[in-house]
């Protein structure tokens, strides 16, 4: 037989980590039940006569998107470089610094490009988002929607969703091109191979499925992005000091979410 | 008209609600009748407000019926209650103003989610109504730029928008001075006689409460300590509405053994 006080330990922290579970496991059902719910009045809205206000969505593009594009394009351009410094390091030992191209066109439309675009938008836009709809709870505006009939899922979350999946794929493009051009600048200085070289060989050696592949991953983080700021934003409680826990944990969720879904989509997506 | 000639607007039954484990309404009943001015009064902690967000259909209550317009939203489902709400408008303690938009957007919002209404028209309609809370001028005004009193204002020229049957208002004088909050219940006022709406209004302000009632009904820890008119109030012997009347301290005391369990209770 143990020590009762030793058992007693082991119980508070299972009892700790059951509660803890079941609470993970109602905020995923939450978070489906809330994309389901956005998607039914993206698709359905127009027929129930409450359709999705487009002048909203054109907001939300250009504060997810427009305002984005200087960041992104200035971070992929830097993962571009990088990559090609690393490359070009690495490569000399085995004399084939000339395949860095191929290494930098498949790393930055597969991998960085979206990654980099979805960790960005997470801690610039999703932050925002949860950062606004928790506010609007403490202030009961979203109890102030629901009590005028309108539906805060079709007013607020699924205009965000529309923007967040039209723009994040979008500026991931941006960033492909952003990236490939950032290799291509610091080959030119390193290797003296000139831009029209390097377009060529890089557009001899991506193939469509290379750039999909981004932007399907990219699509997964749009909806990870808004999903999971509007689950930390519905869930605020205790005023100000309660959103800026939303904040900070939506973009913690958010970005980790974001690395563990393109691990795995990397993964099935390589075989 | 004695109240016994109107028909209900509200009515509420043997409501019972939750907030995690604990038991927060005890099988409360409440009659609304259409046209009258209904208090429901207590002190912090009585269930009032959480009523309020069960006659709102915010929360679904453990066992009951709420009976509004003669439809049981327990029963309803979403678009029927959204349906519903079209009826009733609903003035927040703090406002509930939507931050990102004017006043006058604010207060147009219902208008451009429910009508079809041409927007000159909608703003035509929005400055009526915030001309009838004393607010004309202010509609291009961003809600941080007003006052606390404005704000509610402005929240019920919203509410009133649609012209609803029904208007809730959740502690309409908290928080304001005197003078705004005398304003505030001569709206009221003039809400019940000019547009002939049933009201409910959550307070625990006395002199608010005595001025506007038609009938007060008087919460106490979940439950329901008596319904009736403002004399009727006055006049009654409960040793609970006396203290909150009066403003005395409860000064009913715990058994020791009530007082070391509850201090013990894990």
């Amino acid at each position: 037989m143990g020590n009762p006080a030793t058992l007693n330990s082991m119980l508070i922290v299972l009892e700790q980590l059951g509660r803890r579970t079941i609470r993970a496991i109602e905020e995923v059902g939450y978070l489906f039940s809330l994309l389901v719910e956005s998607l039914f009045w993206i698709v359905c809205g127009t027929f129930y006569k409450q359709p999705v206000r487009i002048p909203s969505v054109f907001t939300q593009m250009i504060q997810i998107g427009i305002a984005a594009i200087p960041i992104v394009f200035v971070l992929s351009f830097a993962i571009g470089v990088m990559l090609a410094i690393q490359g070009i390091h690495t490569l000399k030992v085995f004399g084939a610094e000339s395949q860095v191209v191929l290494g930098i066109a498949y790393s930055v439309t597969r991998e960085f490009g979206p990654l980099i675009t979805g960790i960005l938008i997470a801690g610039r836009s999703g932050s925002a988002l949860a950062a606004r709809i928790g506010t609007m709870q403490v202030n009961q505006e979203i109890d102030a929607l629901r009590v005028m009939g309108i539906n805060p899922v079709r007013y607020l979350i699924a205009p965000a969703l529309l923007a967040m999946l039209i723009m994040v794929p979008t500026l991931t493009f941006l960033s492909d091109l952003a990236g490939l051009f950032g290799g291509a600048v610091f080959s030119s200085i390193e290797m003296g191979l000139s831009f029209d070289a390097y377009a060529n060989q890089s557009l001899e050696i991506l193939e469509v499925d290379d750039i999909m592949q981004g932007l399907i991953k990219s699509l997964v983080f749009a909806i990870i992005i808004v999903m999971v700021g509007v689950v930390n934003g519905f869930d605020v409680r205790g005023g100000a000091e309660g959103v800026g826990r939303a904040t900070t944990r939506s973009v913690v969720l958010s970005i980790s979410y974001i690395v563990i879904a393109d691990m795995i989509f990397t993964y099935y997506l390589n075989r | 008209m004695a109240t016994s000639d109107r028909n209900p607007a509200i009515e509420v039954r043997d409501l019972v609600t939750h907030y995690g484990n604990t038991e927060i309404l005890h099988g409360v009943n409440v009659t609304v009748y259409e046209g009258e001015i209904m208090i429901i009064m207590g002190g912090s902690g009585s269930g009032k407000s959480t009523l309020l967000r069960y006659l709102l259909g915010l929360s679904i209550p453990t066992s009951g019926n709420i009976s509004i317009l003669g439809k049981d939203i327990t029963k309803l489902d979403a678009m029927e209650m959204q349906e519903l709400r079209k009826n009733m408008g609903v003035a927040f303690q703090g406002g509930a103003l939507l931050s990102s938009m004017t006043v006058g957007e604010n207060v147009q919002l219902p208008l451009f989610e429910h009508t079809r209404l041409d927007r000159k028209t909608m703003q035509i309609m929005a400055r009526m109504k915030l001309e009838v809370v004393n607010l004309g001028g202010f509609e291009d005004l961003m809600p941080a730029q007003l006052s606390g009193g404005m704000i509610k204002r402005a929240a019920v020229a919203r509410a009133i928008v649609m012209d609803p049957k029904l208007m809730f208002f959740d502690e309409p004088s908290a928080g304001l001075d005197p003078v705004v909050a005398a304003e505030l219940d001569e709206l009221i006022l003039r809400l019940r006689d000019a547009m002939q709406m049933t009201i409910v209004v959550v307070t625990h302000e006395l002199q608010s409460a005595f001025k506007i009632a038609d009938r007060i009904t008087v919460l106490d820890r979940g439950n329901i300590l008596m319904s009736g008119t403002v004399e009727e109030v006055r006049a009654s012997g409960n040793e609970r509405i006396q203290s909150l009347l009066n403003r005395r301290p409860s000064t009913e005391e715990l058994a020791a053994d009530e007082y070391l369990e509850r201090l013990t209770r894990i």
